[in-house]
């Protein structure tokens, strides 16, 4: 087991790049963080600032045609330099992940049951301490309605929530050590997502498991995790306590990702979008990524990359601005 | 229970007979399943059905016309051959031949090129290159000439013209095993089952090629009308299948000689062929309307 204050995933200096060689498409830049055990941590983020392709390297899953380099320590191991062996007997089991789509990530051919059983019983076959129980009580753990109906039937008789607690059921069978969820809520009804993240949260409490949760909804992020990290272009812009960081966010880009929530005043819906584009991953400025969109760039913000500084506890932010304490 | 129970029916969806009846295909074809139902039941029926031996001469009833016809004899419905033997008795010997060889042919090399197909499309790299290139080969060169080059090279005979057909019809499962796995392996659920850390081997056989399976499946009913037309053919050309055994594509060739004096020695063989060959297209069309909409086939 992994010691008190230990860390069980440590990522240093990761960076993935797609592409030709001579023009790649880093979509995650030299990106560290480190988790420790039953933590649980937001990474936020708009589509395309690297937050599923960070993950996918965790887990090892992407395309053999990206070029990864850093590295990722889960518990000790190595995880890059693992053959896809040794890969598999981690994943789902110390190593575990919800997908983004719960509508296709069920094989239509198969009752859940049938998909449940046969997650299980590899987790047994690996020697991993499964949590007591077959199908039924896997997902009467996640609060499925007449889980013995819904072990005979196929996935195309369950709604979206409900395929997503199938999921999180199979993704916690073995009560991994790190779960990794890569935007669980956002092809759900808002009415259910919250039903999904309390799961999490349990999972965390029972089982002692770390959570990664990657989502463009801080305001799940704001309710579930303990730390956050917002990403910008590949790039890890800020991290720091939950709390902290929505009282008092440093970054530009996180203040601007925070006034974009929708908010009401005076009864009328107020949105306030951030201006400008995300920029193009293979034509990225030398300096800040977010300089062209920053209100208040400076002229060091355009030529010269950001370098972390920390501004509190456990919190650093990438902004010249921040550093400089003028934007603070 | 009253719940289960409704849910029974639906809970049907994974089949592959329910899946076809709600796939929107529109009717089944009846004829031509009644008459590839029919030519089931007579290869396997084979002499228990037959009203005679179909190699058994009779010369005292050489060339007797079919039943209907002025001459003809409720003896022998369809008729007989110059020697004697009883049409009827000898299609369906010749429905028996015509299955097994074309049974046996798309069983095998269903079975070799799905293998392939499966390695090619889920291992890629340079093992999916070299198995296409085979394939591309293969699939190059015309097959009733490559099936002739074979006989030649390696005889006759029942075992030997299934050989043939394997060689000739591996290739074509292979192709489509590939491109069906090169699809589904980008699905969801297969990233599901990696990272639920099933291994390689089991996603393979138990996730990806349950998948591909309606698309084989189509494949293998329209390729049995298509080995039937090439044992009739290697058949006619007489490199096929040999004398005293039955066949139609035999059967046409030796009936050719006496084609102005008795017409039946050439029609029936002929329409069975015709026949059988439009019943297993229609059935697999009708299938592949079912199971892929979009005509990847």
């Amino acid at each position: 087991m992994t010691l008190p204050n230990e860390p069980l995933l440590v990522v240093r200096g990761l960076n993935i790049e797609f592409g030709p060689p001579e023009r790649p498409v880093r979509a995650v830049a030299d990106a560290d963080l480190t988790l420790a055990p039953g933590e649980i941590l937001g990474i936020a983020g708009e589509s395309g600032s690297g937050k599923t392709t960070l993950c996918s390297a965790i887990m090892r899953t992407l395309p053999r045609s990206a070029r990864v380099s850093g590295r990722v320590e889960f518990a000790g191991k190595e995880l890059l330099s693992l053959s896809e062996r040794e890969m598999a007997r981690l994943r789902g089991r110390d190593l575990s992940m919800v997908l983004q789509n719960p509508m296709t990530s069920l094989d239509p051919l198969y009752t859940i049951g049938n998909q449940l059983e046969e997650v299980l019983r590899e987790r047994r076959r690996g020697g991993a301490e499964v949590r007591p129980g077959g199908a039924v009580e896997v997902l009467r753990r996640v609060h499925l309605t007449a889980p013995e109906l819904r072990v005979r039937q196929y996935p195309h008789q369950l709604s979206g929530g409900m395929r997503q607690r199938v999921l999180v059921g199979m993704a916690t069978a073995a009560a991994p050590r790190l779960l990794i969820a890569d935007e669980p809520t956002t092809a759900l009804d808002a009415s259910i997502q919250d039903e999904i993240l309390i799961l999490f949260r349990e999972l965390r409490d029972t089982a002692g498991s770390a959570v990664v949760i990657v989502t463009h909804d801080l305001s799940a992020i704001r309710r579930l995790s303990d730390r956050v990290i917002i990403m910008y272009a590949g790039r890890i812009v800020e991290e720091g306590p939950t709390a902290e960081v929505f009282r008092a966010p440093r970054h530009p880009y996180t203040r601007a990702l925070l006034g974009s929530l929708p908010r009401i005043e005076d009864e009328e819906v107020v949105l306030q979008p951030i201006p400008g584009q995300v920029p193009d991953l293979a034509r990225l400025p030398p300096g800040c990524a977010f300089a062209a969109r920053c209100p208040v760039a400076l002229d060091a913000c355009r030529t010269e990359r950001p370098q972390e500084s920390t501004v509190g506890e456990r919190h650093r932010v990438f902004c010249w601005q921040a550093a400089a304490g003028g934007a603070a | 229970m009253s719940a289960t129970a409704e849910e029974r029916p639906a809970g049907a969806g994974g089949l592959l007979g329910a899946r076809l009846w709600r796939s929107g295909a529109g009717r089944p074809p009846l004829l031509a399943t009644a008459i590839c139902l029919l030519m089931v039941v007579a290869a396997l029926g084979g002499g228990a059905i037959a009203p005679y031996v179909p190699d058994e001469a009779d010369f005292t009833a050489i060339l007797v016309p079919p039943a209907w016809a002025e001459g003809g004899s409720l003896a022998h419905l369809l008729g007989t051959d110059q020697l004697g033997r009883d049409m009827l008795s000898r299609l369906i010997a010749g429905a028996r031949i015509s299955l097994l060889t074309a049974g046996a042919a798309v069983l095998a090399g269903g079975t070799i090129g799905v293998t392939l197909g499966l390695a090619a499309g889920y291992l890629g790299g340079v093992v999916e290159a070299v198995i296409m290139r085979i394939v591309d080969a293969f699939l190059a060169l015309p097959f009733i000439l490559m099936a002739l080059a074979f006989v030649a090279a390696l005889g006759t005979g029942v075992g030997n013209i299934i050989l043939v057909m394997v060689l000739t019809n591996w290739a074509r499962y292979a192709r489509l095993v590939r491109s069906e796995v090169v699809s589904i392996k980008k699905r969801d659920f297969v990233l599901l089952a990696r990272v639920a850390g099933l291994r390689p081997r089991q996603i393979a056989l138990r996730h990806i090629l349950p998948n591909a399976l309606t698309s084989i499946l189509v494949l293998a009913v329209l390729d049995v009308g298509r080995a039937i037309i090439l044992e009739s053919s290697l058949s006619f050309l007489g490199v096929g299948i040999q004398p005293p055994d039955v066949s139609w594509g035999l059967a046409l060739a030796e009936g050719r000689t006496y084609m102005t004096v008795a017409w039946w020695l050439t029609v029936w063989p002929g329409l069975a062929i015709v026949l059988a060959v439009m019943s297993f297209n229609a059935l697999g069309d009708w299938m592949k309307a079912g199971f892929d909409p979009r005509g990847r086939l």
